[in-house]
């Protein structure tokens, strides 16, 4: 048989095929009812909620409920919607996603190359860092952060991001370091580069892949933090996920479903569309530190 | 163009030690070949000639100056790796002029030297292309050329052809050959491949655990090999070792008694003395009058000669034999010994005697 000729091999539908495909339609259909059930109860009003045909579609569908979200909803005593909570979380992870990026480039690019006095012990302090749980820190934190002025304040927030993932961050940029020969770092040093030179315009344009698995975990991790954002954000500076809960918790008389709904669609749109934009970019990255060298 | 002196250098590793107290001076334009295998220290010896990795003591002088604790960059050297090390980010023209640029050299300067080296290696169609973008021989060609830019007194080269084909090798053996003979820069050049050492070479030095075992010209150690390890590592198939005693002027043992009239000792031997005898395979001759005899255990034909395998008595001997002679598995044969040019070894110390 020549190559012209050649087909596919012919499908057989067995058993287990059926059993596969049964179970996959299964699990996305499990995952995506609650979509479902939020996006058609966010385009209904609340008199057609009230009628109780939670899967129905909307008999008269209308953006009245995401407008009052987005922009009406009240949080304890103003009524601003999530917006405000939008624009807070946009200024604490835009920073809070390139500051970790950069040191955590850094910080990798020296272990592996560089390798300082006590490296080793370094790393191994920072990889403990990673295992204590974050509540542990919150108070001692706030101690600190108060007594340099920092508490409750953008500055504030963006600072204890950027302390929790340093490890995380550290370790991505290590390891994908550490797979790139040595010897090209070598090379660059008969070349002459220094420290910082070999890092901007060697090192760092060859880890686009692993940055962009960087800013992935950043993003969707800062964006969906509360805890930490309850915490130190302060009032002036709520993050999305913060104020969402308030929108919830905040009921005049009845709780308004349809607003609820598309409040939360709403702050979950900037994760749910860094995954469906990057995702081929992540599995690459993941892909990519793990067969090489 | 300059020489490299090296005086009792060592270089540690934790706490194991690689090198130790060890002498060399490589003169101004050879072409030095460190040989030895893996392991043997004649890697990190050349980085340690690089300044990639900390002497623990001892200098290294480079051009008349003491460069022992100067940056890589600083040493006016260049230097070619195994896995070529190519910028992948960058085109082969940027990666030729990046440490030209780093340097800070005026760009019609740095126009006319890549351009002139890429003449040399024949790279001007490539240079618009990114590393991914070129077969292994171009690569390492891209290496070389970005090694020659920067215009240094000595090249160092890490076992620059180990990751090519047999064919490409050959090829760019012959390549680097021409390119000593026509700039006559110093160069350093580390294998573990003793054919390629023995072509490129103006001096060998082979060594063994980090200890020089000999330097000399490449027939000089090959002829005259300064002990038994040295003898063994060159050369293919190996030199045949036979074990026996000298008794009165004669080398013997229960399977071959050799005489051995004018065989140059560097000590006068102690009669009795336990010895190897080391015959190279081209040393050993079929001839219907030969002194000895032994069985044809296996044939290797190579095309342009053949290699038999004899088995003496339980000895087992390579002999290179003509591609035209005519040998059969169990053949029974006769051979001599080409006694000028062997090699006696003492068998406690195994050093020349």
């Amino acid at each position: 048989m020549n190559a012209g000729t050649r087909r596919a091999a012919p499908r057989r539908w067995d058993a287990g095929r059926v059993g596969v495909y049964a179970f996959l339609l299964t699990a996305a259909l499990f995952f995506l009812a609650p979509l479902y059930i939020m996006v058609v109860t966010s385009l209904k009003s609340m008199d057609e909620i009230r009628a109780g045909h939670l899967f129905s579609l909307p008999l008269a569908p209308t953006l009245d409920a995401w407008r009052t979200a987005w922009s009406e909803a009240c949080t304890g005593v103003s009524c601003e919607g999530v917006s405000v909570g939008f624009w807070n979380s946009v200024a604490i992870v835009v920073p809070s996603t390139l500051i970790p990026i950069l040191v955590g480039a850094v910080n990798g690019y020296a272990l592996s190359y560089w390798r300082p006095r006590g490296a080793q012990w370094l790393f191994g302090m920072l990889m403990l860092g990673a295992f204590i749980p974050v509540q542990v820190m919150v108070y001692p934190l706030v101690k600190v952060l108060a007594s340099v002025g920092l508490f409750a304040s953008l500055p504030g927030i963006v600072a204890v991001h950027v302390v929790f993932s340093m490890p995380v961050m550290t370790l991505l940029f290590r390891n994908h370091y550490a797979a790139l020969p040595v010897e090209l770092f070598k090379a660059a040093r008969i070349d002459g580069g220094g420290f910082w030179r070999i890092f901007f315009q060697l090192m760092l344009p060859m880890s686009l892949p692993i940055v962009v698995v960087a800013a992935i975990m950043q993003v969707t991790g800062v964006w969906n933090d509360y805890v930490l954002g309850l915490v130190f954000a302060g009032h002036e500076h709520l993050p999305m996920t913060v104020q969402l809960n308030n929108v919830i918790n905040t009921t005049t008389g009845e709780r308004l479903y349809n607003v609820n709904m598309a409040a939360t669609i709403l702050t979950s749109l900037v994760p749910l569309a860094l995954y469906l934009v990057s995702g081929r970019w992540f599995v690459r990255g993941i892909a990519a530190g793990a067969v090489k060298g | 163009m300059a020489g490299v002196a090296i005086r009792n250098l060592g270089i540690r590793f934790g706490g194991h030690e690689v090198i130790r107290g060890l002498d060399l001076d490589v003169n101004e334009g050879e072409f030095l070949v460190l040989l030895g295998p893996s392991g043997c220290g004649k890697s990190t010896l050349l980085h340690g000639i690089a300044g990639l990795v900390d002497t623990a003591e001892g200098t290294v002088e480079i051009g008349g100056t003491d460069m022992t604790f100067a940056d890589p960059s600083e040493r006016g050297i260049g230097m070619v790796f195994q896995s070529y090390a190519l910028y992948p980010t960058m085109t082969v023209e940027r990666n030729m002029s990046f440490g030209l640029r780093v340097a800070g050299v005026a760009r019609d300067e740095i126009e006319r030297r890549v351009q002139r080296v890429s003449r040399m290696l024949q790279l001007e169609p490539l240079l618009g292309r990114k590393p991914a973008q070129l077969s292994g021989g171009q690569r390492q060609r891209v290496a070389i050329g970005r090694a020659l830019v920067r215009e240094a007194g000595v090249f160092l080269f890490d076992e620059p052809l180990s990751n090519l084909d047999a064919k490409l090798r050959a090829e760019l053996r012959r390549e680097l050959k021409l390119l000593h003979k026509a700039l006559g820069s110093t160069m350093v050049y580390v294998t573990h491949d003793q054919v390629e050492a023995m072509t490129l070479a103006t001096r060998i030095v082979v060594m063994r655990g980090g200890v020089i075992q000999q330097i000399g010209a490449p027939g000089e150690v090959y002829e005259r090999p300064a002990n038994r390890f040295v003898a063994g590592f060159l050369g293919a198939p190996g030199m045949n070792f036979i074990e026996g005693a000298l008794l009165g002027g004669a080398f013997d043992s229960a399977r071959l008694r050799v005489e051995l009239p004018g065989y140059p000792f560097a000590k006068p031997p102690v009669a009795g003395q336990a010895v190897v005898l080391g015959v190279r395979p081209e040393h050993l001759r079929l001839h219907a009058q030969g002194a000895h005899e032994g069985v044809v255990q296996l044939v290797e034909p190579m095309g342009n000669h053949q290699v038999a395998w004899l088995d003496v008595g339980g000895l087992v001997l390579a002999a290179l034999v003509g591609e035209s002679v005519p040998l059969a598995a169990d053949e029974r044969v006769r051979f001599d010994l080409d006694v000028a040019r062997v090699s006696l070894f003492d068998r406690q110390g195994e050093q020349r005697l």
